[in-house]
């Protein structure tokens, strides 16, 4: 062994810690002992043991969502690679920057069917941004630096590198081929928007009556001056603001100018602005079919304007009149800059119609007496934390919907939850990746009954790392969500939803080491969000709530923004087959 | 409830990559994923220093979806740049076959007679067969083989198509 050579298990360490790189979310296996080995002693970076895979990948999400920064994850081959893909289809589909780092057979072993072999690299082809098999050491070093680079810029998102064990042990200089990918013509993100669109857009925001800022989680993935800016341009343009479910935060929900979220569980007023404008601004977002309802009658007097990193997100769906591709923090500073000091239009009239809308009040709801309704749990966990200004992340459901009703935001990166894959499970890892990050902060993971099940061994991952994150369960012993589309679409024949035998949530809590605590009606509610609140450690909070409380307003699946059902619409039904299809 | 289809349009996009393992298989994976079509695909290595290859696409669909082809294709991280030969302007397309024909007597000679027409050139003859090679547009290539369909047609072998842009310009 020459002087200056190492192993690519070193090497890649050594890119890690170059990289800055404080947490790795990790599981050991046999195609990774070398690194493992490696990181024994290593006191540069923090390794933190998960208990399954795909809570590696979602911790590593909650980090990055709520620090800005790439979030890391080290697994094995075969079932390690396959248990962390969910993961990274989530951050793939949320635009999430990943570093993956998974084991693989020896290089002479790949393509036998050996042990723990997996086609990782053709499995997460079309679910990472870009993946890497590398099969020299002397690649690494580069290899790293890209992925990095690839995940972090542009639209960012997971990226693969897949090592295989025998590169993790051969010896290299790490120097060799460095910087092999700088010359080359491939991935050039573009950030700054072109002039004359940028001109564009402004002489269109400066003749628009009734304009509107559809914004999106691009907004909060450019960074927390993306938001600065946001605020700066509805400020001087006056235009009212709503966001998909990704965005919350990045506009402050006390803002007289606030729609609230859009889309299938989106205010009336904020659908109805979006169905009634003549100019919409979407900034970092896409268009999801749960933000544009039907689309032949998705907001159809008004002229577009789309700003995207993403070039492909540009007229995928929606045909907009001006894409402007670029980051949003660059292009919103050149907005600004180029509206100069022009003088906002009245917008009187538009926001009078606003105001008629906001009176609908779509987000009341009827009170209960013998249970707690989930959103007025929702309501009063927000009023007794919002003090501590909480990073909130959810499961999938009722429960994420209510959180972006009920919990309000005012700054980004605050807000983590799975958008775009909907994947149950999400929640508390991400928080406990959330809270690794942002070790001050309060940390709540909202959850269902049924979703926390699906990664309920991160438990005693907290409890290893001393994290005192909270669950605050709304327990209605159903996957509302599911039972709520089984009322609406299949005459509430409600198959296979109903959440039967339920663990002891505060006995489950108890035995890792948690503190666990029941909420069973609405005279113990507030208490038992103090008594979370004031334990200095983790706490399950199994608050029961009404069984059958629905998520409204809601637009069916094939319907317009305009067509939205509210709380004591006549909900059971059925629906044709064109709208079941539609998912 | 049926599934509609929408009408569509022919273009051939020419992508320049980096020479990496998957890459095929990552543009082959993006047209199956997302639901577009692949009339053909070509791809070989075209630089000096092996590090580049032209793929060249042969694809159909609305116009709405051949620019999202064209953006999603982009979008990959080894992707240099695509370019629509079908949108540019005037550019050639060619591509190669080999037809293989068996038969005697009438047939054999009116094959020879049209594969004169066609300029296919004769690669290997026996007794009783021919194989033509044929270069041209692929239209002219379905015809000619069209033609061998009623004269003992035996076997086709198609390279799909490589194109270009007219003119003096890369
Ligand atoms: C991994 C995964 N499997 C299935 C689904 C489909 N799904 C969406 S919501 C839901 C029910 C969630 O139930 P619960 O966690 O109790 O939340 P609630 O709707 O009752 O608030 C299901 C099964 C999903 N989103 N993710
Ligand atoms: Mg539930």
């Amino acid at each position: 062994m020459s002087k200056q050579e190492r192993s690519g298990a070193s090497i890649l360490v050594q890119g890690l810690v170059d990289q800055g790189v404080e947490f790795i979310f990790g599981y050991p296996g046999g195609a990774v002992l070398p690194i493992y080995d490696e990181l024994f002693d290593d006191q540069r970076i923090r390794h933190i043991l998960v208990r399954h895979e795909a809570g590696a990948a979602h911790a590593a999400e909650g980090y990055a969502r709520s620090t800005g920064k790439p979030g890391v994850v080290l697994v094995t081959s075969g079932p390690g690679a396959t248990n962390a893909v969910t993961g990274i289809a989530d951050a793939y589909l949320d635009s999430i920057p990943l570093v993956v780092i998974t084991g693989q057979v020896p290089t002479a072993l790949i393509g036998t069917d050996a042990f723990q072999e997996a086609d990782t690299i053709g499995i997460t082809r079309h679910c990472t941004k870009h993946n890497y098999l590398v099969k020299d050491p002397s690649e690494l070093k580069s290899t790293i630096e890209e992925a990095f680079r690839i995940a972090t810029t542009g639209r960012p998102g997971p990226v693969v590198v897949d090592i295989p064990k025998d590169v993790q042990i051969a010896l290299s200089n790490g120097e060799a081929d460095a910087g092999s990918f700088v010359t080359s013509e491939r991935y050039q993100p573009r950030t700054e928007g072109k002039t004359d669109k940028i001109a564009q857009a402004v002489a269109m925001m400066a003749e628009a009556e009734f304009p509107v800022f559809y914004t999106g989680g691009g907004v909060i993935n450019s960074g927390p001056e993306a938001s600065a800016l946001l605020r700066q341009l509805q400020d001087i343009t006056g235009a009212p603001v709503t966001s998909t479910l990704m965005g919350l935060g990045a506009f402050p929900a006390d803002h007289p100018d606030w729609l609230g979220m859009l889309g299938m569980h989106g205010t009336f007023e904020a659908n109805m602005a979006m169905n009634k404008c003549d100019l919409m601004i979407c900034v970092g977002a896409r268009f999801d079919d749960r933000v544009t309802g039907r689309l032949d009658a998705f907001s159809p007097d008004s002229k577009k304007v789309h700003i995207d990193i993403d070039r492909a997100s540009i007229n995928k769906t929606v045909p907009v009149d001006l894409g402007i591709v670029g980051d949003c923090a660059t292009v919103l500073q050149q907005l600004i800059d180029a509206w100069g000091d022009r003088k906002a239009k009245d917008l009187g009239e538009w926001k009078a119609r606003i105001t008629g809308w906001r009176a609908r009040e779509s987000l009341a709801y009827p009170p209960k007496k013998d249970s707690i309704m989930p959103q007025l749990a929702i309501e009063r966990l927000y009023a007794l934390t919002k003090h501590r200004n909480p990073i909130i992340t959810t499961e999938v459901g009722q429960h994420q919907m209510w959180a972006a009703q009920y919990f309000h935001f005012s700054d980004p990166n605050k807000w983590l939850t799975s958008g775009g894959l909907g994947t149950m499970g999400y929640g508390m890892p991400a928080a406990i990746g959330a809270q690794l990050g942002n070790p001050d902060d309060l940390v709540i993971d909202i959850a269902g009954e049924a979703s926390i099940q699906m990664n309920i061994q991160e438990l005693g991952t907290a409890s290893q790392y001393r994290l005192p994150v909270k669950i605050f369960i709304l327990n209605n012993e159903y996957m509302g969500m599911v039972r709520q589309w089984q009322e609406l679409t299949y005459e509430s024949r409600y198959s296979n939803s109903y959440s039967d035998s339920l663990p002891d949530f505060v006995a489950l809590a108890e035995a890792y080491g948690w503190k666990g605590i029941r909420i069973e009606d609405e005279a113990g509610l507030d208490a038992g969000i103090e008594a979370m609140m004031a334990y200095d450690g983790p706490v399950i909070v199994d608050c029961q709530v009404s069984k059958d409380a629905n998520c409204y307003p809601m637009i069916p699946s094939g319907a317009a923004h305009t067509e939205m059902l509210m709380y004591g619409d006549q909900v059971e039904g059925t629906m044709d087959d064109e709208a079941k299809a539609l998912v | 409830m049926h599934i509609k289809e929408a009408k569509s349009e022919r273009h051939v996009l020419a992508v320049t990559v980096d020479n990496e393992a998957g890459i095929l298989a990552k543009i082959a994976g993006l047209f199956t994923a997302r639901g577009y079509n692949i009339d053909s695909l070509t791809v070989a290595d075209i630089a000096e220093d092996h590090a580049t290859s032209r793929i060249t696409i042969v694809t159909n669909g609305p116009p709405e979806v051949i620019d999202q082809i064209q953006a999603q294709l982009e979008r990959l991280v080894p992707v240099h740049n695509v370019i629509d030969l079908t949108e540019e302007g005037p550019h050639v397309e060619r591509e190669l076959a080999l037809i293989k024909v068996a038969g005697v007597g009438d047939d054999r000679v009116e094959a020879l007679r049209l594969a004169d027409v066609f300029r296919a050139q004769v690669v290997d003859v026996t007794t009783s067969s021919f194989i033509f090679e044929l270069t041209g547009a692929p239209d002219k290539i379905d015809n000619f083989i069209a033609l061998m369909r009623e004269l003992g047609l035996v076997e086709v072998g198609r390279t799909g198509v490589a194109g270009m842009m007219r003119g003096a310009e890369a």
